[in-house]
């Protein structure tokens, strides 16, 4: 019963979202339910499209789940796709650098990955902790750092000479499985693998327990000798290498090589989105991410196929977002509602 | 109708409900001319907010409220204040940078050409000043004069906007036992001159004091209101409280061991960066209490928090145990055995939206039988925390359950609970009774003299004398950040701590003061 009036709100605000997405394309003279069906055919219409979605599903979760456990914290990571770039880079640099056993080489790639994002989120902790400069404008500017510093990096010293600006294809050993004719690969397991670690760590340790402590009163966490400078580091560190452990997925799951960036992809911030409609929870987080993959999914075959602009999706998208950000209001509805039942609370 | 014409004010069903807490249930209140009646009622139990929805700062949901007869909708303060209605909030609503006088006529300026007339203003501070006996010194800026003094000008502004109507908001707490004193013989005075007063508050002994008749307010509702004469104390209490209280603590001799904890001159700063400790040092043995008497903001807080290593000392030691902590981290004090119950159990003492087994755990969360490793049992946590609960009454559903949604005095015996059964010698309580009810209070402090008897120190802070006197083995006087005086508590009264707490009799204020 309880978690389950948990859902309500994002539920209503995914709701809310197809229907005003509906009535945009009712303005704009366009189909709501061909476009729709469409939507809904291109991930559970075949196997190749479900598994697609899995694939656009894959580094949402992770991002998400960076977001999440900032957000337990009470830090804001707004720095996932710059953590996503460097640990993209630097898993790439070790997938092709050397050869190895896959069982050495994949532990080996995905921990560069790790180390990279989280450091990079890891240093705007530090700098929040010691220095008190907040988290969104160092993990803001430190995207921008590690946008250019990787495409310089992979467009430079770490380029296969040729036509494509990327790095080499890593070595095989260190490719993550793939379903045979598919594109979706291991990455999704690891992905809901994290989710679990991040749900265990939250709810089971004295890590969490002492992050979710700072998050929600540090002077009472403090109290209670909790040191809050480490806790903030460490939250960031974690936060950052789940944002980085998307990259190195993308490159050993998807790409086999890093292409340099000409921007910011935008999962970190889709990740601020997911982690929002999930709230903060893992499991929410998956079930969020499936969506938002649905709909990245869906869009193109909504354009070609219902004429409805891909663009669409982002306004529903926005939507959601909007009223998942809104929630305060439904409270308020809904608590109003209680009262005129004649539920009083004792006093104090 | 005739009758209410003799009333100063009535209030008939008011009832008044924010989300979640009825604050007032169907209250009715009256005032009579030129009598002080006493609103007595725990923290939380609606006292504040039926004088806001006279003052006009609230809308009562339902009720009527009459003025001197006359049936008025106060919807803002101004219908009030026209009407003769002044109210002294608990925390004083005054300019720190303008003198006394500016503070007093302000929004009532007599001007001249435009400008504000300063020595119209001042004059007409004097004459208002003298005629009700409230000593001020108009010229001087509200931020150098004292606390009481503050007080004063806050009820002279009530005056000036031609109160006959005074709401005093628990008007006693920030003043020394001599300064109630005066206060009692201003209200006197102010009724003597045909003014009425209402007055906030939950200490018994005031309304014993000062009061003409008393209303007990018990959670948004009216117990009764009676005649101050014919009721007791423990009568009051009993009603305040709803069951039979014990008023007076009892405790047997102390058996002090040996030093427990030494502090020597310790040197601290507050948030602002101004000395608050300027050489503290007193020693606590095993097995007695020593009490901390003091004005609020005189370094009490201060003192409490590089106990436990929440703020750096700037010099001085504080040796526990045979060992210099002074540098230690919270942490590591917790570790060496020293128990803490923080002056704001909201903000320090609780993580409010943890469970209350979380709660219970904070500072041992780490350590074995509730850890091993990285991992938390929460199965034997539960285990654990269900005995605590049980041991310290704490009244709630269940374990699991939000520390915000219990009352204060369940939150407070959360904390107890926490703190007393971990390993320690030393227990720091700063406040440990503030905004809980009665009946929690007689719990906290037997068990603090339980504590004492165990063998443990104890350093109580409180603002509250009557405890202070009640509880400690031996008294401390902290006064602008030192230790003024140390005495045993059977050398202690009311009249002797007072002067220390107000600087031992060679205060810097200016006019008014200490008779």
């Amino acid at each position: 019963m309880k978690s389950l009036s948990k859902l309500i709100v994002p539920v209503i605000a995914v709701i809310f979202g197809l229907l005003f997405g509906a009535v945009f394309m009712v303005i704009i003279g366009k189909d709501p339910i061909l476009a729709y069906q469409v939507l809904w055919n291109s991930s559970f219409g075949s196997m190749r499209g479900f598994f697609t979605t899995l694939v656009n599903t894959t580094p949402l979760i992770f991002t998400g789940l960076a977001v999440a456990f900032a957000f337990r914290t009470g830090l804001f990571n707004i720095g996932g796709d710059g953590q996503f770039l460097v640990a993209y880079t630097a898993t790439a640099w070790i997938g092709f650098i050397i050869q190895l056993p896959w069982f050495i080489h994949i532990p080996l790639a995905l921990l560069a990955g790790i180390l990279a994002g989280g450091v990079w989120g890891g240093f705007a902790g530090y700098l929040k902790a010691k220095l008190g400069v907040h988290e969104v404008i160092t993990s803001i500017m430190m995207n921008y750092i590690s946008l250019y510093l990787t495409s310089f990096l992979i467009g430079g010293p770490l380029m296969k000479p040729g036509p494509i600006p990327a790095t080499p294809r890593i070595f095989a050993s260190a490719r993550l499985w793939r379903i045979p004719g598919s594109r979706l690969n291991l990455g999704f397991l690891l992905a809901l693998l994290a989710a679990l670690l991040i749900y265990y760590l939250l709810w089971k340790t004295t890590i969490g327990y002492e992050v979710r402590a700072v998050g929600l009163n540090p002077k009472g966490a403090e109290n209670g000798g909790i040191n809050i400078a480490r806790n903030m580091v460490l939250a960031m560190f974690i936060s950052g290498a789940l944002a980085g452990l998307a990259g190195s997925v993308q490159v050993m799951g998807l790409q086999h090589r890093a292409y340099q960036p000409f921007g910011l992809i935008g999962l970190g911030f889709t990740g601020i989105a997911v982690a929002l409609l999930g709230k903060n929870h893992p499991a929410g987080i998956i079930l969020a991410a499936f969506l938002f993959g649905i709909l990245s999914r869906g869009a193109n075959e909504m354009q070609s196929m219902a004429g409805v602009p891909k663009d669409l999706i982002e306004i529903i998208q926005a939507i959601i977002i909007f009223f998942m950000a809104a929630e305060y209001v439904f409270t308020l509805i809904l608590r109003k509602k209680k009262k005129k039942k004649g539920v009083v609370a004792n006093v104090e | 109708m005739q009758k209410k014409e003799m009333l100063a004010v009535e209030m008939i069903n008011i009832s008044k409900e924010f989300p979640g807490v009825l604050a007032n249930d169907s209250v009715n209140f009256s005032l009579a001319q030129g009598e002080i009646h006493a609103l007595l009622g725990e923290n939380g139990a609606g006292k504040t907010t039926l004088m806001k929805c006279l003052y006009g700062l609230y809308h009562p949901d339902a009720g009527e409220i009459y003025i001197k007869g006359k049936r008025f909708n106060v919807t803002s303060p101004n219908i009030a204040i026209e009407n003769g209605i002044g109210m002294v909030h608990q925390h004083f609503m005054l300019i720190p940078p303008f003198t006394v006088a500016e503070n007093i006529v302000l929004g009532r300026e007599p001007r001249k050409n435009g400008m504000l007339d300063q020595n119209k203003a001042i004059l007409e501070v004097e004459e208002l000043s003298h005629k009700y006996g409230l000593n001020v010194e108009p010229r001087a800026k509200v931020q150098d004069i004292t606390v009481s003094m503050q007080q004063r000008v806050e009820i002279l502004k009530t005056l000036y906007r031609g109160a006959d109507i005074l709401i005093l908001d628990e008007p006693t707490a920030v003043l020394t036992p001599q300064e109630v004193k005066e206060l009692i013989n201003i209200m006197k005075n102010l009724t003597s001159q045909g003014k009425s007063i209402i007055f906030i508050t939950h200490k018994l002994k005031e309304v014993k004091a000062i009061s003409d008749r008393v209303t007990v307010i018990r959670r948004g509702k009216v117990i009764d209101t009676v005649e101050t004469a014919g009721a007791t104390e423990a009568g009051l209490a009993k009603m305040m409280v709803g069951r039979e209280v014990v008023l007076q603590v009892e405790k047997g001799q102390a058996a002090p061991g040996e030093i427990i904890l030494e502090v020597e001159s310790l040197k601290a700063k507050d948030e602002r960066g101004l000395p608050a400790l300027t050489g503290t040092s007193f020693q606590v043995r095993r097995g007695e209490i020593l009490g901390i008497a003091g004005v609020d903001g005189n370094g009490q807080s201060e003192l409490a928090e590089t106990l436990i290593g929440l703020k750096r000392p700037t010099g001085g030691k504080i040796v526990f145990n045979g060992q210099d902590i002074a540098n230690f981290s919270t942490r590591e004090i917790i570790e060496a055995g020293v128990s803490f119950i923080p002056e704001d159990r909201q903000k320090r003492g609780l993580v409010l939206d943890f469970t209350l087994y979380e709660n219970l755990i904070m500072g041992q969360h780490y350590r074995p039988p509730y850890a091993s490793g990285i991992n938390i049992n929460y199965r034997r946590v539960k285990k654990e925390v269900q005995r605590l609960i049980k041991e310290f009454d704490v009244r709630t559903p269940g374990e699991d359950i939000l520390a915000r949604a219990l009352s204060g005095g369940n939150q407070q015996k959360v904390i107890l609970a926490r703190e007393f059964d971990r390993e320690h010698d030393l227990l720091v309580a700063v406040q440990p009774t503030s905004g809980v009810d009665v009946g929690a209070i007689e719990f906290i402090h037997n068990r603090i003299i339980e504590q004492r008897d165990n063998g443990k120190a104890v350093v109580l802070i409180s603002l509250e004398l009557d405890e202070i006197l009640s509880l400690s083995d031996r008294i401390a006087v902290i006064y602008e950040g030192e230790i003024v005086a140390i005495m045993d508590s059977e050398e202690a009264n009311e009249d002797k701590l007072g002067l220390l707490m107000a600087g031992a009799g060679n205060r810097k204020e200016m006019g008014g003061g200490v008779e």
